[in-house]
């Protein structure tokens, strides 16, 4: 590969995974300050979306709405003007099952909030009503690769089109008979704020190329546990770095051997 | 945006694998759609079905991916040449040079919906044949299309709905413009399933007749599947008389509803002032705008109301899904094909079943096919949860 890297300003991080409730707590946690928490991931509705919404809110747009508004209030963003990719391995899985359950029987007559729910895009269009914001939303899906998909969109916005860009990344559980097919376990996402300029709130500058590295995996084996099970959580090695604050060189999983190098360098 | 150039393309709808069949068809009129008899669905819609598609084999290699979305991108992929023309780009380029880009909304759902009717009847478990990740999941048509061609590069599926194969064309451009890589293999497919005909048929937006877009009496779409793909590169400096070019691409959101359109089509404009933007164009330099059009009351008034604020009743414009139906997440893949078909062979495409335009749209709307040369298409694509993206594509003179 002969490409120069693409580089961005990170200002903002949003998480939440099982036992990591926020960034602040996975930032002690990455840090060695805290232990990992026990407990499931916790999911409350955004106070910022209309009641009507609220109410038809399902776990992903909960996840991805609570880490993309940490993520944008962590760097001091506008989110009525924020473009947004929303990377996730699939949609609702509960929505879809029941869907499904109901198309294999004698009433196919599904309901419409069921029927807009269950497109990919479902936590993009929440977002969208709840923010106010009218700019480019980009939703990806790649399966384990989605992280790494999301964050070369999101790379590409910010390098060509030169605008703040918001990556939320996250994935949520099916429930059975898919979770034998699709084992997550559980919901967990990870949410980024890149710039094409530098600001008073730039955390690092990342400089991200193609290539065919080892992908980073966690020290610790709890974290691990949560890197290799969700793929919105491919991007914990990174988190790592920014947790420190250290400089340093990582590899994320993407298409596997096509793996994406970050070169870290903290403000 | 930096030009790029549209190297192939192919599409492959209810009106005829390939483009003989589909120019053919747009030149004469003439609407694929028929009455719904689906699978086991018991809808009184008609539907865009294509022919044959359980006919097409997967190679023995990808038989893993079996299933009716993918046997419908394999079609598409061997017809107009398309696949010779990605492995000559690969032989150009080096296979991780080339990046897939395809959009779909539903993939091979209909695979999973089959299995629900095969559970265990004691565990509830769902059968050993059935697998996800190659069929049901968003990404199997990105990962089936990269492995057709054994392919290396960066890769993902975009999934908004209605916008989905739109938007990839706009991710690819990017990433083209940003050295990662040096092709795109870019795309939408979806297929028949029973989410989206009894989904639609739930929101009560589906016509007990074929769609009639902009029409006085529309009321409704007809669903229908569709692929198409195209095959981008950097464009030369002086690209070559007759050469196919995305010229710009705008995204925007409406911030409005889930399943209705912003009333005023605020978000479409939007998208369409981003396009000419991207493009470095005016509203003037406009030739033919294909509609979104999707015969529904709420989206044809909207996206109307946004077209004649920003171009008014100077260019002539049409839905094509008259004649295709709504091929939903492939939908902006088959129109920008459409596009690019009108563009080099000097067509303004009618809009087959619709006889009376809404005098409440002020457009020069299209109602039959005719020969014009034009220079410069815009195509429009919204979705579900307020996705929109138009694109401007050019012929190089």
């Amino acid at each position: 590969m002969n490409t120069a890297p693409l580089s961005a300003w990170i200002d903002g991080i949003g998480f939440l995974a099982p036992g990591l409730p926020d960034w602040p707590s996975a930032r002690a946690v990455l840090r060695g300050e805290q232990a990992i928490g026990s407990t499931a991931a916790a999911l409350q509705a955004p106070a910022i979306l209309p009641p009507a919404e609220r109410r038809r809110a399902s776990r992903v747009v909960k996840l991805a709405l609570t880490i993309g508004l940490e993520a944008a209030a962590h760097a001091g963003a506008d989110i009525t003007k924020l473009a947004t990719v929303f990377a996730a391995s699939g949609a609702d899985g509960h929505n879809c099952h029941a869907l499904c359950e109901q198309l294999a029987s004698d009433d196919r007559q599904i309901s419409p909030t069921r029927f807009h729910n269950s497109v990919h895009n479902a936590a993009a269009g929440y977002w969208g009503i709840a923010t106010q914001s009218q700019a480019p939303c980009q939703v990806i899906c790649a399966y384990d690769a989605s992280f790494g998909a999301g964050l070369l969109d999101v790379l590409g916005q910010v390098v060509v089109d030169r605008q703040p860009t918001l990556l939320i990344a996250y994935d949520s559980e099916y429930p059975e008979p898919l979770h034998s097919k699709r084992p997550l376990p559980d919901v967990a996402g990870i949410a980024l704020l890149l710039t094409p300029e530098r600001s008073a709130r730039s955390l690092a500058r990342m400089a991200v190329s193609l290539d065919d590295s080892v992908p980073t995996t966690m020290a610790e084996n709890a974290l691990e546990a949560l890197r290799a099970a969700v793929p919105a959580l491919r991007g914990l090695p990174l988190l790592d770095l920014l947790a420190r604050g250290e400089a340093g060189s990582i590899s994320l999983d993407y298409l596997p051997p096509l793996q994406l190098r970050v070169d870290l360098q903290p403000c | 945006m930096t030009p790029q150039l549209i190297s192939g393309y192919t599409a492959t709808t209810c009106l005829g694998h390939g483009l003989d069949a589909t120019l053919a068809a747009l030149r004469d009129g003439r609407s694929g759609l028929k009455p719904c008899a689906f699978e086991t669905v018991r809808l009184d819609t008609w539907i865009g079905e294509v022919a044959a598609v359980d006919d097409q084999k997967l190679p023995e290699m990808l038989a893993e991916y079996d299933c009716r979305n993918n046997r419908l991108a394999a079609l598409a992929l061997e017809t107009d040449g398309f696949a010779e023309r990605v492995r000559a780009a690969t032989t150009r380029y080096g296979k991780r040079r080339i990046g897939v880009f395809v959009g779909t909304s539903t993939a091979g759902i209909l695979q999973t919906e089959l299995a629900y009717r095969r559970r265990d009847p004691a565990t509830g478990a769902l059968p050993a044949d059935f697998n996800y990740r190659t069929t049901h999941n968003a990404f199997s048509l990105a990962e089936f299309t990269r492995a057709y061609f054994a392919l290396e590069g960066p890769a993902f599926s975009v999934s908004t709905a209605c916008s989905s194969s739109a938007k990839v064309f706009a991710a690819a451009a990017r990433l083209l413009d940003c050295g990662v890589i040096d092709a795109a293999v870019v795309g939408g497919v979806d297929s028949l399933c029973l989410t989206t005909l009894y989904g639609f048929a739930s929101l009560e937006l589906t016509s007990a007749r074929p769609c009639r877009p902009y029409d006085a009496t529309r009321d409704g779409i007809s669903v229908a599947e569709g692929a198409a793909f195209a095959l981008l590169e950097r464009a030369p400096a002086s690209p070559p008389a007759g050469a196919v070019l995305l010229l710009g691409a705008g995204e925007s959101s409406d911030a409005y509803h889930m399943s209705a359109p912003h009333p005023e089509g605020h978000g479409a404009r939007l998208a369409m002032e981003g396009a000419l933007r991207s493009a470095g164009l005016n509203a003037a330099d406009i030739d033919y705008i294909n509609l979104h059009g999707t015969a529904t009351p709420a989206n044809d008034a909207a996206e109307g109301k946004a077209v004649a604020a920003l171009f008014g009743e100077r260019v002539p414009c049409s839905s094509t899904k008259g004649a295709t139906g709504h091929t939903l997440g492939a939908a902006g893949a088959v129109e920008a094909v459409i596009c690019a078909l009108a563009l080099t062979h000097d067509l303004l495409p009618g809009s087959p079943g619709t006889e009376t335009p809404d005098p409440a749209i002020p457009l020069d709307y299209l109602l039959s096919s005719r020969n014009q040369p034009i220079r410069r298409a815009l195509s429009n694509s919204f979705g579900f949860g307020g996705s929109n993206c138009s694109l401007i594509l050019g012929v190089a003179p």
